[in-house]
């Protein structure tokens, strides 16, 4: 049994496999499919100032080897997770990070001081990449000058772990790492969805009601691991990976990208016990290569 | 390993082997229960890539399923009930019919197809109740649509409850003439969903009591607590 814990900026996870922000609601839907101890961390779904319908449906269409998404961060807002959420989640044996939403520097800076008074929650992932909402959400993290603004208005506020969520959805993977990192970020989380879109041909109608999503799934992957790549080599700062990641050679294929964690997004769709699966086989190749630990391929990389 | 419980009106969520083009699971109603032989089966119509390939298996071949999901279509202790289907949307009246039967309410089937072609197993759904029957262009039964046969142009309507499972706007038919009438109706709803367990929240459908899950809320819901303009 190879050592599989990992520490990013202080947190102690017990092995690199966390899953994603939307796609694992607030956990306690999978309790009745196995032990969320078995997690390294949960990222729960995103969490806004007040509450959101989200987007009309159609919200999903499936495509080659992924799928596209418009939920439009549909959740009850902050007040509601304070006070009803977080304590049925406080006492998880595992990482419960809250991935922070909204369509103002106001509404960011008010929800992250908020879930700052949560003593369970070491950490939040700002999420500037949402492609699903009018206003807020990507529009933060495509431009360098306003990721920097409202990681730095977030930071003046949240005294733990500060997490940001990028988006794919840019020129320079890297620009937009620098500019996080410059507005105080102590991690990096990548990447966010890739804007796509659906039409059927028979109705000559997009598939789904806001035209545009998010694509998520192995569809992405590639994409993914360049940027993961780009981004370990260009900042200083820990990563989490995720992007198309089904099993656990994906899972070590980011690590070996430079993710320091990863995230299980669309795979628990597929298949609910996925997650566990992937700690069993990170482990079991790292068994196989007689490598001691898990943060030992963090990066590790070799060249062509 | 012997079923779970399972409540009529549950659903699986199947994947799909074998089949390069498709990626998510596809839902389909528990058409029926057995656990003295300890099966459960489906009712499966060929629409697309999925559909296909889930129909090329033979027995012996295993099928990865995540059930029994979502809630279930109320059971009365007593009146008269109306189980509704049409076309695929027939799948969970069987089971339905079953249960009603060892709750010992036998209900009536209203089920309607497009043609005779498509009708099928008549002679099961009678096993629970009497099955009036009508396809849109008359070869068998009734001509015209569920809401258009006699079952609900006489008066007054002799059922307590309606349970209804089919096309959007054949649901929404048969939940308007249940208001019309004052007959408490459910309806069976089967937006697009991905995960099936309540995190995906793709598959919404808004209620009196805001956006709820189709797949965790439901499928089943009062068609009085859906926001549907009757």
């Amino acid at each position: 049994m190879s050592d599989l814990s990992i520490n990013i900026a202080g947190i102690d996870f017990k092995n690199p496999v966390s899953t994603a922000s939307g796609c694992f609601g607030y956990g306690e839907e999978f309790k009745d499919f196995y032990d969320l101890g078995l997690l390294g961390g949960i990222f729960v779904k995103a969490v806004t100032g007040s509450n959101r319908d989200g987007n009309k449906t159609p919200r999903m269409a499936e495509t080659a080897s992924g799928m596209l998404n418009s939920v439009g961060l549909q959740n009850k807002g902050v007040d509601h997770f304070c006070k009803h959420i977080y304590p049925r989640l406080k006492n998880f044996d595992t990482q419960i990070i809250v991935n922070v939403s909204g369509s103002t520097i106001e509404e960011y800076v008010e929800v992250a001081s908020r879930i700052n008074e949560l003593e369970g929650i070491p950490a939040i992932e700002l999420n500037i990449s949402c492609p699903n909402v009018k206003e807020g959400g990507m529009a933060f993290g495509v431009v360098p000058s306003t990721a920097t603004e409202v990681t730095r208005a977030v930071r003046d506020v949240y005294k733990k772990v500060l997490m940001v969520k990028l988006s794919p959805n840019v020129t320079s993977i890297t620009e937009m790492a620098k500019a996080v990192v410059d507005g105080g970020a102590d991690v990096l989380t990548l990447i966010n969805t890739l804007l796509g879109m659906a039409i059927n041909a028979e109705t000559q109608k997009p598939v789904i009601a806001t035209t545009t999503g998010g694509l998520s799934g192995p569809a992405i992957k590639p994409v993914a691991l360049r940027m993961v790549w780009q981004v370990y080599n260009a900042v200083k700062i820990p990563i989490v990976g995720l992007g198309g990641i089904m099993n656990a050679t994906d899972a070590i294929e980011f690590m070996l990208a430079g993710a320091s964690v990863i995230q299980v997004g669309t795979a628990n769709f597929i298949d609910p016990m996925v997650a566990p699966k992937i700690v069993e086989g990170i482990n079991e190749y790292l068994d196989r290569h007689n490598i001691a630990a898990a943060r030992d391929i963090i990066g590790a990389l070799k060249k062509p | 390993m012997p079923l779970p419980e399972i409540f009529p009106g549950q659903f699986v969520q199947a994947l799909v082997h074998n089949s390069p083009a498709t990626f998510l699971r596809r839902p389909f109603s528990i058409h029926f229960v057995d656990y003295a032989a300890n099966t459960l089966s489906l009712l499966v119509q060929a629409r697309g890539e999925g559909t296909l390939h889930l129909g090329m298996l033979k027995p012996g071949d295993s099928l990865n399923l995540v059930y029994p999901l979502g809630n279930s279509f109320s059971i009365p202790s007593s009146g008269n009930v109306l189980l509704v289907g049409g076309g695929a949307g027939v799948a969970p009246l069987m089971f339905m019919g079953d249960y009603l039967n060892k709750k010992n309410i036998r209900p009536d089937f209203l089920v309607g197809f497009r043609t005779a072609d498509e009708v099928s197993q008549i002679d099961e759904y009678s096993k629970y109740g009497k099955v009036f029957l009508s396809t849109d262009d008359g070869s068998m039964g009734e001509k015209g649509f569920v809401t258009q046969h006699s079952v609900f142009t006489t008066s007054p309507l002799a059922y307590q409850r309606i349970c209804c499972c089919g096309p959007d706007a054949m649901m929404h038919a048969v939940a308007k003439l249940a208001k019309e009438k004052g007959v408490a109706c459910e309806v069976s709803l089967e937006n697009m969903m991905a995960c099936g367990y309540g995190v995906c929240l793709c598959c919404i459908t808004p209620t009196d009591k805001g956006n709820e899950r189709v797949c965790l809320e439901g499928p089943v819901f009062d068609t009085r607590k859906l926001k549907w303009e009757l």
